[in-house]
This record gives C-alpha cells, sequence and structure tokens, in this order.
C-alpha cells in the first residue's frame, strides 16, 4: 500500500482521534474522559498480559457457542416450521417476544437458572434465534414456485431439491442473518456478561473498571470489544464470501 | 396417458366439465385455441401438476414428465449441463453433450443460463426434456423464441428422441403442429366438452 494511500485511509480516524484529544483537554478531567494515549497505552500493556488473552478467550467462546447453537437451532426451527405450519404458527409468538425482550430482562431471568459464567452463552444464543429463524424461514417461502413445479414433474430427489431451489433461495437470508446476528450476539453477550458479572470474562472488567472508576480501562477494553468485532465479523464475512460467492442479499 | 371424464375449475370458473382423452404412442397431439380456455391447464393435468376435482388421470410415467414450460424454469444458479444433469444425475457428460450438440449448444455445456439469449435457454430447456427421456412429452409453446432454422431443428430433434412416446403440445399455429407432426385438436374438443382424438 503506498503513502498516499494510507494517508486517505487514516485521515478520518485520525480526525476523530484528534477530536476525542480536544474533549479531553476540554473536560481536563481523566475521571470522566480520559483521552486518547492513555487509553491505546493501556491497551498496548493489556496485551502483554497472560490474564487479557483468556478472558478474551473465554468471552469469544461462550458467545460463539451461543450464536453456533443459535444458527443451528433457528435454522432447524425454520426448515420445520416451512415443512409443517403448525410448527410456525406454535414458534411464531414465542419468536416475536425473544425479539422484543431487552437483554437486561432475559440475563436477571436466566441468572435464577444458570450459573453467570455461562450466562453469555444462552443471551447470544437467544439473540440469534429468532434472527436466523425469520431469515431462513423468509428465503424459504420465497423458494421459486415454478422452479418447485419442475422439480415435481421431473421427480427430483429431496437432495436435488434442496442444492437446486432451497439453497440459492435460503443462503443470501441466512448470509445476512449471519452477519447481523454476530454484532447482535457479541454485544449482548458482553451486555449480559456485565450485568452477570461473569467470572473471568470481557465484561467481567467492565463492569470492575465501572465500580474501580477505572475510566481508562473502561475505554481500553471498549476498544478490544470493538476491535474483536470488527475483526470476526470481517474474518467470518471473508470466509463466507469465499464459500459463496456473490450470494449475500443487499 | 389418459384422462376419463375429467372435470376441473377453479371456483367460480369452470374450465372442463367431463372431458376425456387419450393420448397414443407415436401419435403427438397438438392443441390449439384462443387464449384461456385451459390449454395449458390441460397439460398440468396431465403433468400431475392440477388434480381434477372429478374423473381421473392415468398413465403418469413414474420415471417423471418430459416438459417443456412456457417459461423456461432453468436452475439459475447450475450451468446448462448441471440443469441436465440434474434431471439425469446417471448421465455422464458426454451423453449430456449428445443432448446439446444438435440444438446448436455444444459450446453452451458451461454457461448459466444468464447468459443465454432466450432462444438458447428454450432450447436448453428442450435438451433437458430429452435428458429425462420419460415416455410421456409435454410440450407449452416449445418453440417461442425460436428462428425459423432453431424451430426446425427442436422439432426434429424431439421427433428423434420422443418417436414413440406420448406426446402432447400446445401450439399456437398450424405450421407447428406440422413441424413435430401432431394431429390438431381444435378448442372445440377440449374447451368445455370431451374429445377423444
Amino acid at each position: 500500500m503506498d503513502i498516499p494511500r494510507i494517508l486517505r485511509r487514516a485521515w478520518i480516524p485520525g480526525l476523530w482521534l484528534l477530536l476525542w484529544q480536544g474533549a479531553a483537554l476540554l473536560v481536563g478531567e481523566e475521571l470522566l474522559l480520559p483521552a486518547p494515549l492513555p487509553v491505546l497505552g493501556r491497551m498496548l500493556a493489556l496485551l502483554g498480559e497472560g490474564d487479557f488473552w483468556l478472558t478474551c478467550g473465554h468471552s469469544l467462546g461462550r458467545i460463539l457457542l451461543g450464536f453456533l447453537l443459535g444458527v443451528l437451532l433457528g435454522g432447524l426451527l425454520a426448515v420445520l416450521s416451512a415443512r409443517f405450519p403448525l410448527v410456525g404458527a406454535f414458534f411464531s409468538p414465542a419468536m416475536a417476544a425473544v425479539k422484543a425482550t431487552p437483554v437486561a430482562s432475559f440475563v436477571i431471568l436466566v441468572l435464577v437458572w444458570l450459573r453467570g459464567e455461562n450466562l453469555s452463552v444462552f443471551i447470544s444464543f437467544l439473540m440469534v434465534l429468532p434472527l436466523v429463524w425469520q431469515n431462513v424461514s423468509q428465503g424459504i417461502a420465497g423458494a421459486d414456485r415454478q422452479l418447485l413445479e419442475m422439480a415435481q414433474v421431473y421427480r427430483l430427489s429431496p437432495r436435488s431439491i434442496l442444492r437446486a431451489v432451497y439453497l440459492p433461495a435460503v443462503l443470501p437470508h441466512l448470509l445476512s442473518a449471519l452477519r447481523v446476528g454476530f454484532g447482535f450476539a457479541w454485544k449482548a453477550g458482553i451486555a449480559g456478561e456485565v450485568l452477570a458479572i461473569a467470572p473471568g470474562s470481557i465484561g467481567r472488567r467492565l463492569h470492575d473498571a465501572k465500580t474501580g472508576l477505572e475510566m481508562v480501562d473502561l475505554f481500553a477494553w471498549t476498544g478490544f470489544i470493538i476491535l474483536l468485532s470488527v475483526l470476526l465479523e470481517r474474518g467470518m464475512m471473508a470466509f463466507l464470501a469465499r464459500r459463496f460467492p456473490g450470494k449475500e442479499r443487499d | 396417458m389418459e384422462l376419463s371424464h375429467v372435470t376441473f375449475g377453479y371456483p367460480g370458473r369452470m374450465i372442463f366439465r367431463d372431458l376425456s382423452l387419450a393420448l397414443k404412442p407415436g401419435e403427438p397431439v397438438a392443441m390449439m385455441g384462443p387464449s384461456g380456455c385451459g390449454k395449458t391447464t390441460l397439460l398440468r393435468l396431465m403433468a400431475g401438476l392440477e388434480r381434477p376435482l372429478s374423473g381421473t388421470v392415468c398413465g403418469i410415467p413414474p420415471e417423471g414428465v418430459s416438459m417443456v414450460f412456457q417459461e423456461n424454469r432453468l436452475v439459475p444458479s447450475l450451468t446448462v449441463l448441471e440443469n441436465l444433469a440434474l434431471v439425469s444425475p446417471r448421465s455422464r457428460r458426454e451423453e449430456l453433450l449428445a443432448l446439446l450438440a444438435p440444438l446448436g449448444l455444444a459450446a453452451e455445456g458451461d454457461s448459466l443460463p444468464s447468459a443465454l439469449s432466450g432462444g438458447m435457454a428454450r432450447r436448453v430447456a428442450i435438451a433437458r426434456a430429452a435428458a429425462l427421456g420419460s415416455s410421456l412429452l409435454l410440450l407449452d409453446e416449445p418453440f417461442t423464441g425460436l428462428d425459423p432454422e432453431n424451430r426446425q431443428r427442436a422439432a426434429a430433434f424431439l421427433r428423434e428422441r420422443f418417436a414413440g412416446a406420448r406426446v402432447a403440445a400446445v401450439v399456437h399455429h398450424r405450421e407447428e403442429a406440422d413441424l413435430l407432426g401432431a394431429r390438431i385438436v381444435g378448442a372445440g374438443t377440449f374447451c368445455g366438452r370431451s374429445g377423444e382424438p
């Protein structure tokens, strides 16, 4: 990458950093708004701590597990709902309720049943489940009727119908659900950890920073949450784009 | 293929009442008539896509029906050869290419349907019907979008490939029936009546 291009890409983030620095100077109180440099310094220092990687791994592992479970069950229920309308009618209000319920309500409810450290699995699962269910259901419902008739007349095998008719109809919806769902799961999972004060998690570190009024820590951890979210989402999308080129819904 | 005493319609609109009609091997039938009088519906009944309100439709082959729909209905995500292989999974690549060559499509095996002209896509739909090679061929305006030369080609291909099959076609012009060597059944035979071609 040549220098002018780096400059072109960097000037807007640079401007935001300057604005942040200006605001921090204006406030003049680290307890309210720390400046960018100490935060960056703290982030670098955290990278050297053994605990840091364990903490990130702890949160990531649980949130990804919930995400995957949500994708699997959401997809499965969507297929069952399409096959048996009664199943769809049965789950529809439950999915609507899950989508409308605030994360905090779930956290408080679930804390009664689950240990805090496993809560983020359940929270990220709940965020993804209705999203995947709804998107995959839409994809199935949007399968080309004319192709389905062709498949019926030509007696295509269920496997062929899946590959030729349903998969192309569902993939764009599923991919967009995965992209949006991952962001949801990640943010809600961390929020759940904060509320549950889940031991060994990023959320716990945020909670500790808040109670100790360690604003530099709070900003540094938030910075890592954003970084991880962007990196993971880009990684996932790059993988999916390579696997299924040109398939995401606009 | 035999329809006997078939009654079919939608709420408020009766299309056939007590229609009887039989297709015999090697004796293609072409149906002509004004639009909306049920020609396509008749093909759909023969293909098993519609069920009669009363009467019976017998003789739908267990291997499926070679049908060229009014629309091409090719799978857009699959190449031309993959579209053929879809209905004939056991055929080798060379066998499928041999279906494309007489239709002037030898070079299009690896093209996606979106890269084909309307006439080419029509011929692929015809080749797909041959790839299944059912003993029942149903054609709904098969020559739409084909120039005279390709009509000749497609008709010769269908006559050869489905020589001993039961064939029913919906056509607009007498020449199209002649191309298929088919006997014309006029609207009077099936529009709201019964017939015995």
